[in-house]
């Protein structure tokens, strides 16, 4: 499964949606649950039953408030974001600390298909075919000392590309932050593509994290910085409205949000009579990060 | 009554308006309110409101309750101000929001939301629902008294109970304000649009208010 992929994928190259998904079939028939185990994965980072949703669903209905508020404003605006050259500044307690090219960090990363559920706090979820590679990796080329325990995220801040950061929606730039174990994990990755093709503007090009257990405004955008800290560090949406928005963000049914019930989700595109389907917890992925949490509680640390 | 020092122009302009104006008949309000939310309904069971139509079509119709919320709230200030009689419209433009709502919070209720505990639990537990639910609310008997039946027989309370109108606006644009996420400008230009309407409103002027009465 695993398999080198160059960020140059032409027009012509790009998978056809229908070929796409038999492939995967394929592959996740013939792998199975021991093909998952011997590369060291957790089995629900794989297909499973996970039916993903269409590129244009995937690429049409987004939240990035830097290109505007309403749902269709990313793909509409963000074409005027540039995404190369781009380079990654990797700083706060590291070995390597410096700025690190897009094209570096692709050569020395194994790109690789992830399928994961997606679950917006607005309680609408769909499920994406990720391109990308375990942030781990990342995090270890730049080497991590032993005294961080946080990283901290932040998205590119371009306001004369990123029409929505003119007004102050949001205290910019967009900044997220994981404890260092829940970056390290396994299923954390930092998304470069979806369905084969390069991950496009609107879904936080040329690169953004994803971290399927956490709710979709964790999985910070068009990451141009990254710094390893001893410090919880300040998260953009705590920092507008602290009591909806906790720095864990674990998506838990049993938890509601001030705004919407989590007990369950509209999952997109399923129409205008679709049944809401009731919301998993850490959104599917108990069986693999319920243990970072062991001891914690999930209503007061939510 | 328009104002003294305005250019002829302007003043011939209203009343050639307000000649006009006696000329078209306010029932196709109706018509047209059922037909935007059925015309709604059917582009989102098509695919014209995108991929997540249960949402779009609360919105759109949200939107529209509040445009027509406002519209009712200018027509005194309009008349008072600027001469432009739009009195007879004012129950057609009241319904129509009045369908607006209900049509917003069916949406929600039946396509959203999809069962009575669900509904129930939101209502008592989301600011945001439970302002708006009480926009709602105040909504309801106005709806029911707006027909020349209740003008008769409430008499001067049917002016009273009409003030409403003030409330459910502000409750409209605060149930905005409320459900936007970060700090948007949007919901808070129709709260100050609705602020500035009802200010408008506080002119000592007593007689014009009177007349409005019929
Ligand atoms: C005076 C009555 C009301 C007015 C004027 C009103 C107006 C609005 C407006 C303007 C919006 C935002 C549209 C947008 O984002 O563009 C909205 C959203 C919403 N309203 Fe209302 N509303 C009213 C009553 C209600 C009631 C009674 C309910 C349900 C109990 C309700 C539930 C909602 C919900 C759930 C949304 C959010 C949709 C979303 O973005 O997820 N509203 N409303």
């Amino acid at each position: 499964m695993a398999r080198r992929w160059t960020n140059r994928l032409t027009e012509n190259d790009i998978t056809p949606e229908a070929a796409f998904l038999n492939r995967r079939q394929i592959m996740a028939g013939a792998l199975g649950a021991a093909g998952a185990s011997l590369m060291g994965l957790p089995q629900a980072a794989h297909a499973e039953a996970l039916t993903p949703h269409p590129w244009e669903d995937i690429t049409s209905y987004n939240n990035y408030y830097e290109f505007g508020t309403g749902k269709d404003d990313p793909a509409q605006n963000a074409h005027q974001l540039t995404t190369a050259p781009w380079s990654v500044t990797i700083d706060g307690l590291v070995e390597r600390p410096g700025q690190y090219a897009f094209e570096d960090i692709l050569a020395k990363m194994t790109i690789e298909e992830r399928i994961y559920r997606f679950r917006c706090v607005e309680a609408w979820s769909m499920v994406v075919p990720w391109n990308g590679f375990e942030l781990a990796d990342l995090l270890n080329l730049a080497g991590v000392t032993s005294d961080a325990k946080y990283v901290a995220f932040e998205t590119v801040l371009r306001p004369e590309e990123m029409p929505g950061t003119r007004t102050r929606v949001l205290d910019w730039p967009y900044v997220e932050g994981l404890r260092l174990d829940e970056a390290m994990h396994p299923l954390t990755i930092m998304a470069t593509g979806i369905y084969g093709r390069d991950i496009p503007n609107q879904n936080g090009a040329p690169l953004r994290l994803v971290v399927p257990w956490k709710y979709g405004f964790k999985s910070i955008k068009s990451v141009v910085r990254i710094t390893l800290t001893d410090k919880e560090p300040p998260t953009s949406w705590n920092k507008a409205n602290a009591r909806e928005y906790g720095f864990y963000s674990n998506v838990n049914p049993e938890v509601d949000h001030r705004r919407w019930s989590q007990a369950s989700e509209r999952v997109i595109g399923g129409g205008l009579f679709a049944k809401r389907q009731p919301t998993l917890m850490f959104n599917g992925y108990e069986d693999e990060v319920a243990s970072l949490y062991k001891g914690m509680d999930l209503t007061r640390f939510f | 009554m328009a104002d003294p020092v305005a250019p002829v122009s302007f003043t011939s302009l209203i009343e050639t308006a307000n000649l006009q104006l006696r000329r078209v008949p306010a029932w196709p309000a109706y018509p047209l309110a059922f037909g935007y939310v059925g015309w709604l309904v059917w582009l989102g069971a098509t695919g014209g409101l995108g991929v997540e139509p249960v949402v779009a079509l609360q919105r759109a119709l949200g939107e529209a309750a509040l445009y027509l919320l406002i519209a009712g709230l200018a027509v005194t200030p309009l008349r008072r101000h600027a001469g432009l009689n739009l009195l007879k419209f004012r129950r057609a433009l009241g319904l129509s929001c009045f369908i607006f709502v209900v049509a917003h919070f069916l949406a929600w209720a039946v396509l959203d939301l999809q069962s009575l505990g669900r509904v129930w639990a939101d209502i008592v537990k989301r600011p945001y629902i439970t302002v708006g639910m009480a926009g709602f609310a105040l909504l309801i008997p106005l709806a029911l008294t707006s027909n020349n039946w209740s003008i008769r027989h409430l008499g001067a309370r049917w002016r009273q109970l009409h003030r409403l109108t003030y409330a459910a606006a502000l409750l409209g644009a605060v149930h905005y304000i409320m459900l936007v996420k970060g700090f948007q400008m949007r919901p808070l230009i129709f709260l100050a649009v609705i602020l500035i309407l009802l200010l408008l409103r506080l002119r000592p002027g007593r007689l014009a208010m009177r007349f409005q009465r019929g």
